[in-house]
C-alpha cells in the first residue's frame, strides 16, 4: 500500500469535464444498423405462402393465414405469414429460409401501443411505417439455407441413344435421390397443384428416410401408375415448386421413379396389401379403355371391392401410354410392371374388344351396374392445307401406335414434322432413331406455329431432340405440302407472327412475305389429337355435350346418363396424371352412385 | 495502516471434517438470504447465509429461480432451431453458445467450415469476451460501491454493441455463428470503427488501473480475501481466470486450440495470490489481451471468402449417431457442450458444462466461510458466477 494508492483514484476527476454520453435526445432518431434485425416486412406479391418461415420458427411465432385479396392458385397457397411479437425472438431464420426472398426485416425497432393484440400482425398486409424502410436484415450475399442446385440426372450420351429405343434416362442412385430429396422444404404447393394431389412431400420424406416401401404405399394412395408417371408425367408439381423461384425445382418426377424402381414387382403385393381388408361387393363395373384413367378407376374400384372388367380395343393395356409414348421415354416393361399389379388385384381385362363394334354400349349397360369410359384421344388432326391428303402425309399418333405394335413404318430420308407439342417431339425423335438405323443419318425437321419460347413441348424434349441431331425450327405456319409428280417434295411455310389473339383465342397471324421451304419426302402432322366417340352413337341423344363437343360431366365425372362415367383425355388433359386423377375421382363417384342405388 | 487484528474467539470452531461447529438455537446465529433478487447477485440465485454478527459462518447456494429448460427444449427442436435458444444459456456472452452448438453439429454432421467463417467466428468470440469484461472488470469495484468504473465500462460496452449490431444485426443476442458458417461478412468501414472503440478501451484500461487496482480501499477489501487454495484447482475443476489467478495456466485457447487461435500471438496472464484482487487483475489483463487479439484478427483475416459451407437442408438435417464434447475458453474459463445425436433430426442430448456451476455450488460456499457479510457480493462477482449458465 503506498501513497499512490490513495491518490491515483482521484485521477477520475479528469473526466468531470467530459461530455456526458447518456443524455436522452428526443429529437434525433437513432436508426438501427443497416443489417439490424428489426420488424418484419413481406412483399405480398412475391410471397407464395410456402410456409418455410413457419416451419423453421422455433418459437412458433409464425402462423400462415388466409389474406383478403390473395387468391389460392397453382404455386401460391394463398396464405401469408402472421407474426406474433409475443413469441418472436428476431433470429431472422425465417428470412434466411424464405424461398422467394419476399420476407425481410426492417431496421425499425420501436413500436409502442396500448393494445396488445396489434403485435400479432401480417407483415405487408397490415400497413406499417417501416414497410418502406430500405435498411434491415436481408439474406446475406452467398448465404442461403436452401439448396437451389438440382442433382443432375445421368443420361445416355446422344450418340449412344439416337440409334436405339432403349431408355436414355438412367435414374438416380441412392445418394443422388437422397441429396435431391433433401432439397424439399415440405411446402406442399406441389400437392395442391398435382391433378391427383399426390402426397409429394411425404414420399420425398420416405426417400430421405430410405423407406421405399412407405414411399410406394404413399404413392399408391393417389396414383396406381408410379413407374409410368415417374418417367413421363408432365410434372406440373415441378413448375410450382417453391425452390424453383430462385433455383432449379426439385425433380419430383425422377424421385417418384426412384421409389418405384427400388421396389421389385414381386414385393408389390406384400408391401401394398399388408393389413388390407377388402369386403367384396356384389356390383360390377365395366371400364372402356385401359389408359391411365381406366386403370386408375379400375384399381381404386377393385380396392373398394367391386368386380371390374376392362375392355381394351388393342392387344395390350396402357392406351396412349403404350401406343403414344416412345419406348425410349417409357419402356414397355415398366408399363407392364404397373399394369400387372393392377391386374393382380382382381381386375379382369379383355383385349382386342372394341365397344360399339364387338359389344354394344347398351350391352354393357345391361350387364354391368356402372360403366366408366376413358377412351382417350387416338385420332390425328389434319392441318387441312393443300397436299395434306397425300398418302405420304401421316398423323403422328398413327405412326407412334404402329411403332409400339412392332409394325414397320415408312421412313424416308427427309422428314418434316408439323407441330410443337410433346407428341411432335416424340415422333420427331422416334423417326430420327429409325432414320439412323436405316440410313445412318438423321434428317428430321420439326416446325410449329409457336415460337420457341411458347412451344407447348417440354423444354428438355426440345433440347434432347436437338442433341439427337433433329432440327427444331419453330415459328412458321404451314401453307402447302408441295407435291411434284405425285411425290411429296417438301413443305412451304410462312412466318407466324402470333398464335393467339388478345383474348387468348387461337387465331394465328402470318407475315406472308417471309417464306421458307422445308424439303421432305414425308410429312407428319402432329397438331393435336381428336377423340373417337362413335361407340356412343346409339346413346348420343341421351348424352349432354358442351359447345366444344365434349361430354358434359359433373365433378365426379358422371355424365347425364347416371350409369355412365367418363374420364381421361376426352374430358380433361391431355396427360397421364389428369387421367389418373379423374379415374380416381370417378371411382369414388361410381362407389357413391352404386351405394345409393 | 488498515491492518486490524480481529478477535475470532466468539465464532464457531471448525471441526476436523472441515464443517463448522455451531448450534442455530443458541441465538448467537442468524439466517439471512442474499437473493434471489439482489443487486449484488448477477442473475437470480440465492445464498442462504448463516451469520454471526457480520461474519458469514455458513453459506448454501440455492438455484432454481430462472430455470428455463433450454437443454430440454433443444431436444424438441431441430438443430437449426436450437441456434436461437442456446444463446440464452449465457446472456452476457451468448456467442460462445452459438459457436459450441455450431461446432458440435458440424463435427458430428461432417461439415467443414470455410476459412473466412472461421476468422469471423474468432473475431466475434473475442468481441464477446471484451463486451463481458468491460462490465465484469469494473463490476468488481461495483460490488464495493465503486460504481464509476462500471459506468465507464458500460458506455464503451455499448460502443462494442454498436459494432455487434452492424456486423450481426443484433446488440445482445447476436445469432451470428450458425451451424455451417456465419451470417455475414464485415460491413465496409467496420475495421476503422472498431479501431476507434479499441482505442477507447485502451484508455479505459488505464483509467481502471488508476481507479481500482491502485486504490487503497479496493486493495484492502480484495487482497487476501476469498483465496482459492491451489490444491482446489484440480479438486473442484477450477478453470480459466480463476485458475490462472492461482498461478495455474488454464486456457482452452492455448491448451486445445480451436478456430484460428493457433495463428494468433497471445499469452494468458497468471497471478499468484488467488484472491479477489488477483482474479480481478487476471480479467483486466484478459481484456487487454482480447483487444490485442481483435487487432491481430482484423489484420490477418482475408478480405473476402465463403461464409457458409454447404449443409444438408436445415429443415430436416439428420445428424448421424454420435457424441462429442466441444470446448471453448469463455471469459470465465472452459465452457463446453456435450452433444449426443441419435441419427434423427433432433439432438438426443445437449449438456452444458459451464464454470459457473462449480463456482457457485462449491467454491462460493467454501470461500464464503468466515467472510464478512459485506464481502459476499464481491466474492461472488470475483468468481464471475453466471446463474443462467448453472440452470439451463
Amino acid at each position: 500500500m503506498s501513497i499512490k494508492d490513495v491518490l491515483s483514484p482521484f485521477l477520475a476527476w479528469k473526466k468531470v469535464f467530459k461530455d456526458p454520453v447518456t443524455v436522452k435526445d428526443p429529437f434525433n432518431d437513432r436508426p438501427g444498423a443497416p443489417r439490424y434485425r428489426g420488424f418484419h416486412k413481406n412483399e405480398l406479391d412475391k410471397c407464395i405462402g410456402c410456409g418455410a418461415c413457419e416451419e423453421i420458427c422455433q418459437n412458433a411465432a409464425i402462423d400462415m393465414v388466409p389474406v383478403e385479396g390473395i387468391e389460392t392458385k397453382d404455386g401460391d397457397s394463398g396464405l401469408r405469414p402472421m407474426v406474433d411479437y409475443g413469441r418472436c425472438c428476431w433470429c431472422a431464420l425465417c428470412v434466411d429460409v424464405c424461398s422467394t426472398n419476399s420476407l425481410t426485416l426492417s431496421n425499425e425497432y420501436t413500436w409502442i401501443d396500448s393494445d396488445p393484440d396489434v403485435f400479432r400482425f401480417i407483415p405487408g398486409y397490415d400497413k406499417k411505417e417501416w414497410d418502406n424502410n430500405e435498411l434491415g436484415w436481408t439474406k446475406p450475399k452467398n448465404y442461403d439455407l436452401n439448396n437451389y442446385d438440382r442433382v443432375d440426372m445421368a443420361e445416355l450420351h446422344p450418340e449412344e441413344r439416337d440409334k436405339s429405343f432403349i431408355e436414355f434416362v438412367k435414374g438416380y442412385s441412392k445418394e443422388q435421390a437422397e441429396a435431391e430429396a433433401d432439397r424439399c422444404i415440405d411446402c406442399g404447393l406441389c400437392t395442391a397443384t398435382c391433378p391427383a394431389h399426390m402426397a409429394i412431400p411425404e414420399y420425398i420424406k420416405a426417400i430421405r428416410n430410405d423407406d421405399m416401401e412407405e414411399g410406394l404405399r404413399i404413392m399408391y394412395e393417389t396414383n396406381p401408375l408410379p413407374e409410368i408417371c415417374g418417367r413421363i408425367c408432365t410434372h406440373r408439381c415441378e413448375t410450382v415448386c417453391a425452390i424453383g423461384h430462385k433455383g432449379e425445382p426439385l425433380s419430383i418426377r425422377w424421385l417418384k421413379r426412384y421409389i418405384a424402381d427400388q421396389v421389385p414387382e414381386s414385393k408389390y403385393k406384400e408391401v401394398l396389401e399388408r393389413g388390407l381388408e377388402i369386403t367384396p361387393k356384389s356390383k360390377k363395373v365395366a371400364i372402356i379403355g385401359s389408359g391411365p384413367s381406366g386403370l386408375s378407376a379400375a384399381y381404386y374400384l377393385s380396392r373398394m371391392g367391386y368386380a371390374i372388367k376392362i375392355f381394351e380395343a388393342l392387344p395390350a393395356a396402357g392406351g396412349m401410354m403404350r401406343y403414344g409414348i416412345p419406348e425410349y421415354r417409357l419402356p414397355y416393361d415398366q408399363i407392364d410392371k404397373d399394369i400387372n399389379y393392377i391386374l393382380s388385384c382382381g381386375v379382369e381385362i379383355e383385349y382386342n374388344v372394341r365397344i360399339g363394334k364387338d359389344i354394344t354400349i347398351e350391352q354393357l349397360e345391361q350387364d354391368y351396374d356402372a360403366v366408366f369410359s376413358g377412351t382417350g384421344l387416338h385420332l390425328g388432326r389434319s392441318t387441312r392445307i393443300p397436299g395434306s391428303e397425300h398418302e405420304n402425309v401421316y398423323f403422328a399418333t398413327d405412326l407412334l401406335r404402329e411403332i409400339s405394335l412392332g409394325n414397320e413404318i415408312r421412313v424416308d430420308k427427309k422428314v418434316v414434322v408439323i407441330g410443337g407439342g410433346n407428341v411432335a417431339m416424340d415422333i420427331t425423335r422416334s423417326l430420327a432413331r429409325l432414320q439412323n438405323k436405316k440410313y445412318g443419318k438423321v434428317d428430321v425437321t420439326a416446325t410449329s406455329l409457336e415460337t420457341e419460347d411458347i412451344m407447348p413441348a417440354d423444354r428438355e424434349e426440345v433440347v434432347e431432340a436437338r442433341e439427337e441431331k433433329c432440327i427444331i425450327d419453330p415459328g412458321w405456319g404451314p401453307k402447302e405440302i408441295v407435291i411434284e409428280n405425285g411425290k411429296v417434295t417438301g413443305l412451304n411455310v410462312v412466318k407466324c407472327l402470333s398464335v393467339f389473339d388478345e383474348e387468348g383465342r387461337f387465331s394465328p397471324k402470318f407475315d406472308e412475305a417471309q417464306k421458307k421451304f422445308f424439303p421432305a419426302d414425308m410429312v407428319v402432322e402432329s397438331i393435336g389429337q381428336g377423340m373417337d366417340l362413335s361407340y356412343l352413337e346409339s346413346i348420343k341423344d341421351k348424352l349432354e355435350f358442351s359447345d366444344r363437343g365434349r361430354i358434359v360431366v359433373n365433378e365426379k365425372y358422371q355424365s347425364s346418363l347416371p350409369w355412365l362415367f367418363v374420364g381421361g383425355d376426352i374430358i380433361k388433359g391431355p396427360d397421364v396424371i389428369n387421367g389418373i386423377a379423374n379415374g380416381h375421382t370417378a371411382a369414388k363417384g361410381i362407389d357413391e352412385y352404386l351405394s345409393s342405388k | 495502516m488498515f491492518n486490524i487484528k480481529e478477535d475470532r474467539s466468539k465464532f464457531p470452531t471448525m471441526k476436523d471434517d472441515g464443517t463448522l461447529d455451531f448450534d442455530l438455537d443458541s441465538q448467537k446465529y442468524v439466517k439471512i438470504w442474499q437473493g434471489p433478487n439482489h443487486p449484488g447477485v448477477t442473475g437470480n440465485m440465492a445464498l442462504e447465509l448463516t451469520v454471526s454478527g457480520d461474519e458469514v459462518i455458513k453459506s448454501k447456494t440455492h438455484v432454481g429461480y430462472l430455470y428455463r429448460a433450454f437443454e430440454k427444449l433443444m431436444e424438441r427442436r431441430k438443430f437449426i432451431q436450437c441456434f436461437p435458444i442456446c444463446i440464452r444459456m449465457c446472456v452476457p456472452e451468448p456467442d460462445i453458445n452459438e459457436y459450441l452448438l455450431a461446432a458440435s453439429v458440424e463435427e458430428l454432421g461432417g461439415i467443414e467450415v470455410p476459412e473466412m467463417a472461421e476468422w469471423l467466428r474468432t473475431l466475434v468470440l473475442e468481441m464477446a469476451r471484451v463486451t463481458i469484461l468491460l462490465r465484469g472488470v469494473p463490476g468488481q469495484g461495483g460490488t464495493m460501491s465503486l460504481g464509476m468504473g462500471v459506468q465507464w465500462g458500460v458506455y464503451i460496452r455499448d460502443l462494442m454493441l454498436d459494432r455487434f449490431e452492424e456486423l450481426t444485426g443484433g446488440r445482445v443476442y447476436h445469432m451470428y455463428i450458425a451451424p455451417g458458417g456465419v451470417r455475414g461478412l464485415l460491413p465496409s468501414g467496420f475495421k476503422e470503427r472498431m479501431e476507434e472503440v479499441l482505442k477507447k478501451i485502451d484508455e479505459f484500461v488505464v483509467d481502471i488501473d488508476n481507479l481500482m487496482f491502485s486504490n487503497a480501499v479496493f486493495k484492502k477489501r480484495t487482497k487476501g480475501v476469498g483465496v482459492i487454495e491451489k490444491d482446489w484447482i484440480d479438486k473442484y475443476s477450477v478453470v480459466g481466470p480463476n485458475a490462472r489467478a492461482a498461478g495455474i495456466m488454464r486456457d482452452v485457447r492455448k491448451d486445445y486450440p480451436y478456430l484460428k487461435y493457433d495463428k494468433l500471438d497471445f499469452e494468458p496472464h497468471t497471478e499468484k495470490d488467488s484472491d479477489i484482487y488477483a482474479r480481478s487483475r487476471v480479467r483486466w489483463h484478459d481484456l487487454q489481451a482480447s483487444v490485442d487479439l481483435i487487432r491481430q484478427i482484423m489484420a490477418k483475416m482475408p478480405e473476402k471468402g465463403e461464409i457458409r459451407a454447404k449443409t444438408p437442408n436445415v429443415l430436416h438435417w439428420k445428424i448421424p449417431k454420435g457424441e462429442t464434447y466441444k470446448r471453448i475458453e469463455s471469459s470465465r474459463g472452459e465452457y463446453g457442450f456435450y452433444m449426443v445425436t441419435d441419427g434423427t433430426e433432433y439432438p438426443r442430448r445437449i449438456n452444458l458444462r459451464g464454470p459457473s456451476y462449480n463456482s457457485a455450488m462449491v467454491l462460493l460456499e467454501k470461500i464464503l466461510v468466515n467472510a464478512n457479510i459485506s464481502d459476499v457480493s464481491s466474492l461472488m462477482v470475483s468468481l464471475a458466477t453466471c446463474p443462467p449458465e448453472i440452470e439451463r
